[in-house]
């Protein structure tokens, strides 16, 4: 019967496979851009901040997707899903552009699942447990503004890749923000209760910070973002301390990273050989 | 028909030119909307049909959703990420549909997680490995794609206007399943036994998925006189099974049906008979997963109640604000 066309042709070939889902159509995230290292370009340095991006994003997308599932109403399943791929869709640019750079030529699933935890360069941050949902929105307008700073400056990157990386990021982290802004002044202007926890979420990020002004100086952008926020939202600015050293950066985790990545890296070292 | 008549004698007390107007809509198979009179009975029925549908998106989300975190590649695992996305996203179209027959979303997750509307019975089944999601999307949304395309053409507007765009998105998730089984297949040894005990475990719930056979299927006629519903549950059936059999053959596994074969003189397949006290049990509660997923849906609502509070609370405040700012 003609009206189930799409099911009786599943089994030919598509032209059009690369318009599945958002963000999975692609073999080489990096098609079509001219890859090639320009002269002058410290390759390690640009290898380091690569690696140290993706895992920074791998990271947080592996926490976002814990709430599929669990999200307190449908429209924040989709939000919080939504940023999660796009966060997964930039950790796949990012190592591919590692991968060509560091001369190693791995690709974006060796990164993911065949490095230890002192392997990663992830802020500790992004690697703290999802806590309620305001801990969630909290590390998410932070880790949001913190990276669209970053990512705004790298748009003039030397390295044309990383520049277009970074130049999709911005339209997604600008959204990632807005998003987890929104809901900071909801939370903090709702409900007793929610602005407990609201607080609480902001006061409990505080410690980590330090190693976030410490890797990429955004320091005055993200405290005019939480000035600003918190403002709107009615709560006391944290205080936030001065820079006390990397963490992460350095591959010192802390005890939640490695539960997370076995977790994330079960099935592909399960399985050594095999092609998914 | 018989149900027409039920139907009919519904609508005492209604104007009859308003019962005429509505049936020769049905008639000419052109749509109800939402603001068009109907008999309480379609109104019910559709309801009832719509949330089933809707809180099988939203229960169906956490079998495969279980693997997102696992995913053994980042293509797979965005590709799943994405599914389970859209399925929520389906889920808030339906209940949407289901609100412009008068009926209220929170209303109707608390007769979920209460256990008074049903969800497909099919998502009461365990993951235990990654095959799992493949498989999923080959049979359970070749099954739902099976079930729904006719429901695009159902009599009610929104929900089959819905239904157009959930369906493209199912055979979008379809094609990803299949083509993640093709990939396995073509991998380790251990990777085609995954797939195969899939399979194995997947095939008969699939066909139960059409719901009980026709002689034993309370709601269809009248849903069928009202065109809600277009194909009888047998019939859909029949459909699968003939569809997947190519499919399986090109895959390279067997469907557990040793009474599985092409029947020339009816021109389809015939098929062993799925375990119906089976499917009775699932739907009764008695399913291997149905408590856990009930809870997991539980537990997300009541935990998340103090963020729906805060925002009603928030949004209350900014209407008072607004209202004192438009005073002063």
């Amino acid at each position: 019967m003609s009206d189930d066309h799409v099911y009786l042709t599943l089994a030919e070939g598509h032209e059009d496979d690369t318009r599945w889902a958002y963000g999975t159509g692609f073999e080489d995230p990096l098609y079509g851009v001219d890859t090639a290292v320009p002269d002058g370009v410290d390759r390690e340095g640009l290898a380091a901040l690569c690696l140290a991006l993706g895992d920074d994003a791998l990271v947080s997308a592996q926490r976002l997707a814990e709430w599929t599932t669990r999200a307190p109403e449908l429209e924040e399943e989709v939000a919080l899903a939504n940023i999660g791929l796009d966060l997964l869709g930039q950790a796949r640019l990012l190592y591919a552009r590692c991968g060509q750079v560091d001369g190693t030529g791995r690709s974006e699933d060796v990164y993911a699942y065949f490095r230890a935890p002192d392997d990663f360069r992830n802020v500790a941050l992004a690697e703290l447990p999802n806590g309620d949902f305001a801990f969630t929105i909290a590390r998410l307008l932070i880790l949001a503004s913190w990276r669209l700073a970053h990512f705004e400056r790298l748009t003039a990157s030397p390295d044309p890749v990383l520049a277009a990386i970074a130049a999709k990021g911005v339209k997604e982290l600008t959204y990632h923000r807005q998003y987890a802004a929104e809901w900071v002044v909801r939370l903090g202007d709702g409900t007793e209760e929610s602005r407990r926890r609201m607080r609480a979420g902001l006061d409990g990020l505080v410690p980590y910070l330090g190693e976030l002004f410490d890797a990429h100086d955004a320091k005055t952008d993200v405290l005019a973002v939480l000035r600003q926020v918190t403002e709107a939202a009615d709560l006391p600015l944290p205080e936030v301390p001065s820079c006390q050293g990397g963490l992460g950066r350095d591959g010192a985790h802390t005890e939640h990273l490695a539960p997370l990545l076995a977790e994330l890296q079960s099935v592909a070292r399960a399985h050594p050989g095999a092609t998914w | 028909m018989a149900t027409q008549q039920a139907a009919s004698s519904e609508a005492v007390g209604a104007p009859p030119e308003l019962q005429e107007y509505f049936e020769a809509t049905i008639a000419r198979d052109q749509r109800v909307e939402p603001r068009d009179w109907m008999p309480e009975g379609y109104r019910k029925t559709l309801i009832r049909q719509v949330a089933q549908h809707a809180h099988s998106e939203i229960i169906g989300m956490q079998p495969e959703g279980e693997w997102i975190t696992r995913a053994p590649s980042l293509r797979r695992k965005a590709i799943l990420f994405a599914k389970v996305q859209d399925e929520a996203g389906h889920g808030l179209y339906l209940y949407s549909a289901a609100e412009t027959l008068g009926a209220d979303r929170t209303d109707l997750t608390e007769r979920l997680i209460e256990g008074r509307q049903k969800y497909s019975s099919i998502f009461n089944y365990p993951t235990p490995t990654f095959a799992d999601v493949g498989v999923i999307g080959w049979f359970v949304d070749g099954a739902a794609i099976c079930n729904q395309v006719p429901l695009c053409r159902s009599s009610y507007g929104p929900y089959a206007r819905a239904m157009v765009r959930i369906c493209k998105e199912e055979s979008f998730h379809q094609r990803q399943g299949y083509e993640l089984l093709m990939t396995m297949m073509r991998g380790t040894d251990a990777q085609r036994e995954m797939v195969q005990d899939a399979v194995n475990r997947w095939w008969w719930p699939s066909l139960m998925m059409f719901g009980p056979p026709d002689d034993n299927s309370p709601n269809s006629a009248a849903s069928m006189a009202w065109k809600i519903k277009r194909h009888s549950n047998d019939e859909l059936r029949q459909r699968f099974v003939d569809m997947t059999v190519p499919q399986a053959e090109k895959l390279g596994v067997t469907l557990p049906d040793p009474e599985l074969r092409w029947n020339a003189d009816r021109g389809h397949h015939d098929f062993g008979t799925p375990d119906w006290d089976e499917l009775m049990r699932v739907i009764k509660g008695d399913g291997p997963c149905n408590a856990e997923r009930v809870e997991r849906r539980r537990a997300a609502h009541e935990e998340g109640a103090w963020v729906r509070e805060a925002a009603a609370a928030h949004a209350a405040k900014q209407t008072a604000r607004a209202r004192e700012g438009a005073a002063a």
